[in-house]
């Protein structure tokens, strides 16, 4: 069956109503233009932060960018953002999770909403808003419900095996971000094994090995940035 | 005691998994743990039945007076009138706003944009009024969560034995429907005749966890 025409399945075998091919279900509300989002998520210590300073400066010049933090200890992220430099303190917004960081990506996205749209308010002209998740295990994905689209981290430190394990953050994630690839050769990292495991277990996904001791911009994936958002400016 | 079960709205609205923002508040439960006012289960069941006579109670007034059709934007003037700490004010909105994104989707009604348009950011008592219909249920469903969210709390920040907890709660279940079947007689009363039950202990630590929030870590918004 192609990919693009899968039947709908009823489930309910004392329906006698509705038609399954009407698709009057569209309640995403009116085609408002707002800011893409992208979401970095990964396990703690990844780099998901340096990742996203590093998006900042590779990107900040050019694109109208802000960034909402989500670490547990929220202000830590938010106040190495803007120590670092590389973004006005009024583009960070930090969201406390109540010591559920995936909760606050997945299964209740509220906070993270109020703090997009605080952020589109304060910056009418927002092109791109970096959600960035707390550190958490490979099970957490962002919604669908927050974000357009979203890079999962991972850190050669944390052991060769972990695209091998899989998760839905590995698996399913638009970008797969290997991080720290300078440091396989004292943690005695495999790269060539991560690299096929997580070609293997993402069918197709791209992957992206970096350092940002060797490129501190993130040429590859602020590309890839620059990329999603070219498409989903022709999709809205 | 009424026999009709909760409807289901209600039950949607009372449960955790609620997609509503809730789950980052605490009630005033962190800033207490922080300073070890509430450190096992006998100290989190006196802070909660002082948490659910209080501000439960004035939650599940504003809940119930909500389902009469009466003015919202003056239960909502009223609700602020009785919460002197702005950092509860601005946590009972934030709640409220959760459940207001939720409603837009989920329980459309010209009466529900009525009050978006007036108040984007209603108190949590007063849309989870408006969204449910009989005013008992209106008034459970904010009496329960009044001790739930900071029950939820406690077992995450002190590692509380979670069937310990469960259990606490259950204890004050009949008081919660106490507190729930006294709101109920106010489903017709004016705004400004509404009881004031305040607690000037979590006034002051909701106040408290907010400076915290600028000099040190705290998990939760409130």
């Amino acid at each position: 069956m192609p990919a693009d025409h899968v039947h709908p399945v009823n489930f309910d075998p004392t329906d006698t109503g509705h038609d399954p091919h009407d698709h009057d279900h569209d309640h995403q509300g009116g085609h408002r233009r707002r800011a893409v989002r992208i979401g970095i998520g990964g396990p703690v210590g990844s780099g998901k932060t340096a990742l996203t300073a590093a998006l900042c400066r590779a990107l900040g010049d050019e694109i109208d960018l802000a960034v909402v933090t989500n670490d547990i200890y929220t202000t830590e992220d938010a106040d190495f953002l803007r120590k670092a430099g590389v973004l006005a303190p009024e583009r960070v917004e930090a969201v406390r999770t109540g010591c559920c960081p995936h909760t606050a990506i997945r299964d209740d996205i509220t906070a993270n909403l109020d703090a997009v749209e605080l952020l589109e308010h304060r910056f009418p002209g927002l092109e791109l808003v970096i959600v960035e998740s707390g550190g958490d295990n490979l099970t957490a994905v962002f919604s669908r419900g927050l974000v357009d689209r979203q890079v999962f981290v991972v850190d050669v430190a944390g052991g060769d095996k972990v695209p091998r394990k899989g998760g839905p953050g590995v698996t399913t994630a638009d970008l797969l971000v290997i991080n720290k690839t300078d440091l396989a050769p004292l943690v005695g990292a495999d790269l060539g094994v991560m690299a096929a495991d997580a070609h293997r277990v993402r069918g197709g996904l791209p992957v992206v090995a970096q350092s940002l001791v060797a490129t501190p911009d993130a040429p590859e994936v602020a590309a890839w940035v620059r990329a999603q958002l070219r498409t989903l400016a022709t999709v809205r | 005691m009424d026999a009709a079960p909760m409807d289901a709205t209600a039950l949607l609205l009372a449960d955790s998994r609620f997609p509503g923002g809730g789950h980052a508040h605490s009630g005033g439960l962190e800033e207490a743990a922080a300073r070890g006012l509430v450190t096992d289960e006998p100290s989190l069941a006196s802070f909660l039945l002082g948490r659910l006579r209080t501000a439960g109670a004035l939650a599940a007034a504003f809940a119930a007076a909500a389902t009469g059709g009466g003015d919202l934007g003056a239960l909502d003037a009223e609700f602020d009138a009785r919460t002197p700490s702005p950092a509860q004010r601005a946590a009972s909105r934030a709640q409220g706003g959760g459940v207001a994104r939720a409603a837009r989707r989920a329980w459309p009604s010209a009466r529900l944009d009525a009050l978006l348009a007036a108040q984007p950011r209603p108190h949590h008592p007063v849309i989870v009024g408006l969204l449910v219909r009989d005013p008992r249920d209106a008034a459970r469903v904010v009496a329960y969560l009044a001790v739930t969210g900071p029950a939820s709390a406690a077992v995450r920040l002190l590692g509380l034995d979670p069937l310990g907890v469960n259990a606490v709660l259950a204890r004050l279940a009949g008081e919660v429907d106490a507190v729930a079947a006294d709101a109920a007689r106010h489903a017709r009363t004016a705004p400004e005749d509404l009881p004031a039950p305040g607690s000037p202990a979590l006034d002051l630590l909701a106040e408290a966890h907010d400076r915290h929030h600028r000099e040190e870590v705290r998990l939760f918004a409130s």
